[in-house]
């Protein structure tokens, strides 16, 4: 039944982002300066969003864990970081499709670019140490160690385009520049397809969660059976 | 209190590295041939490029050779169980992870001081035209570096590759570092005064300096106690 649930949400995402592409392709005209390419935004921004909030609910739930030590809050923050880290994929992907476009080059060193690129080989570390350590609670102690360590450069990557001139162009969202950069129906569209995003994301946790609930149940099933044939 | 206790680990760290010199010795070889492996990389006979590298190429030094040390510094108790003793004793977390914060900022203040009169002898520059800036930001970079790697080091110390990790995970912690110490670096070298924009990495490395120490006394007691 829970499965069903968390199926039929990923297909209500999934035709929200199909409704979303309706209106950017054929509903909203081509940007006057940058013609139809400007419509990567509508994924590259929403995809970066949704990266940085597994990022933040990761890092919640690893201080609650170093808190409260029950494991469920680090099955929540690794399933985010892992979903996050696709997220940053797609983010550097469509950024780097666009910088091409625009720009005429793939990639730069500027702040913006070089601290999205740092984030993502910090949250890469972090799984790799994840799989270095056999113990379970020992795993999950460093593991939210790391990743309260891992969310200063997050945080310096969304500040990055206020305290560096940066070729990336600076907040455009009404919410931090407070409106007048983007149509108001572009944004809308937008914030339109992070909540389509969002929602897949949120599947995809869940049904990561499932598989660490699982592989924890088969590692105590392991140990239990190693401690009886002793 | 809490001195007194972090300074008798770092102590005993740096005199049982003195009369070993295990760490220290292949620190000091190993930036030396990451001093050599540069002459290949930039374009020796240009000293405008020279000057302009000469930052880049001294903190990837330090870097790489600081890695060595770090590595050591909860390895090394290690054998017969130290660390379990360490931690049993009346120490708190926070103090013995001070401690040897202390022990590994001034082992790689040494590798700094062993390998920056090296690249100005190799490489014939005249890289103290500024000494005093330019030790405030060594010791301000050194610092840093002290402070991650050694909180990583002891999160890393019971994993298997432990070697690769620490780098693979400080690395990019660091960065914010780097790019400071190397602008500034950079500069003191050249021999221009720092002025305008540049305050602002130096006002970066203290930020840092500040945000990770504290980040790393409140967590570190979790590290190694649980």
């Amino acid at each position: 039944m829970r499965e069903k649930i968390l199926y039929a949400l990923g297909g209500i995402g999934g035709l929200w982002l199909l409704r979303n592409l309706y209106v950017m392709l054929l509903g909203l005209p081509d940007e006057s300066a940058q013609g139809a390419i400007y419509r990567i935004m509508f994924f590259h921004i929403p995809s970066w969003f949704t990266c940085f909030t597994g990022f933040f609910l990761a890092g919640v739930s690893s201080i609650l864990y170093l808190v409260k030590k029950k494991p469920g809050y680090d099955t929540f923050a690794v399933a985010n970081v892992e979903v996050g880290l696709a997220f940053t994929f797609i983010g550097l992907a469509t950024g780097m499709i666009w910088a091409r476009i625009i720009w005429g080059i793939w990639w730069t060193w500027d702040a913006r670019l070089t601290w999205a690129f740092i984030t993502c080989l910090i949250y890469a570390g972090y799984l790799m140490m994840r799989n270095a350590i056999d113990e379970p609670t020992a795993r999950a102690r460093y593991a939210a160690v790391l990743c309260i360590f891992a969310f200063v450069s997050v945080v310096i990557t969304f500040k990055s385009i206020e305290w560096w001139r940066t070729q990336h162009p600076g907040p455009v969202l009404s919410i931090r520049t407070g409106g007048g950069k983007m149509d108001p129906a572009m944004e809308s569209v937008l914030y339109q397809n992070w909540y389509a995003l969002l929602l897949i994301a949120a599947v995809m946790v869940a049904v990561r969660m499932r598989q660490e609930g699982v592989q924890r149940e088969v590692e105590s099933l392991r140990r239990q059976v190693h401690a009886a044939a002793a | 209190m809490f001195f007194r206790q972090s300074l008798a680990v770092a102590m005993k760290d740096l005199r049982s590295e003195l009369r070993t010199k295990e760490s220290l010795n292949s620190a000091f070889a190993f930036s030396a041939v990451i001093l050599v492996l540069f002459s290949f990389v930039v374009d020796v006979g240009d000293s405008e490029i020279l000057y302009s590298m000469s930052g880049g190429v001294l903190w990837m030094t330090f870097l790489f050779s600081g890695a060595l040390i770090l590595n050591r510094s909860f390895a090394r108790e290690q054998q017969n169980d130290c660390l379990d003793a360490l931690l049993a004793s009346p120490l708190s977390g926070s103090a013995l992870w001070f401690g040897k914060a202390l022990a590994n900022f001034v082992l790689l203040l040494a590798v700094q001081a062993f390998s920056l009169p090296l690249f100005g002898a190799l490489y014939n520059l005249s890289w103290a035209r500024s000494p005093g800036w330019l030790l405030a930001v060594s010791v301000l970079g050194a610092w840093g570096i002290s402070v991650v790697g050694t909180m990583f080091s002891a999160l890393t110390v019971n994993l298997r590759l432990r070697e690769l990790m620490l780098p693979t995970l400080i690395y990019p912690m660091l960065i914010p570092l780097l790019m400071g110490a190397i602008r500034l670096t950079t500069i003191l070298i050249s021999g221009e005064p720092i002025a305008g924009d540049d305050w602002i990495w130096l006002r970066l490395l203290v930020g840092f300096d500040i945000i990770f120490t504290s980040l790393a006394l409140l967590l570190v007691e979790v590290v190694l106690l649980g």
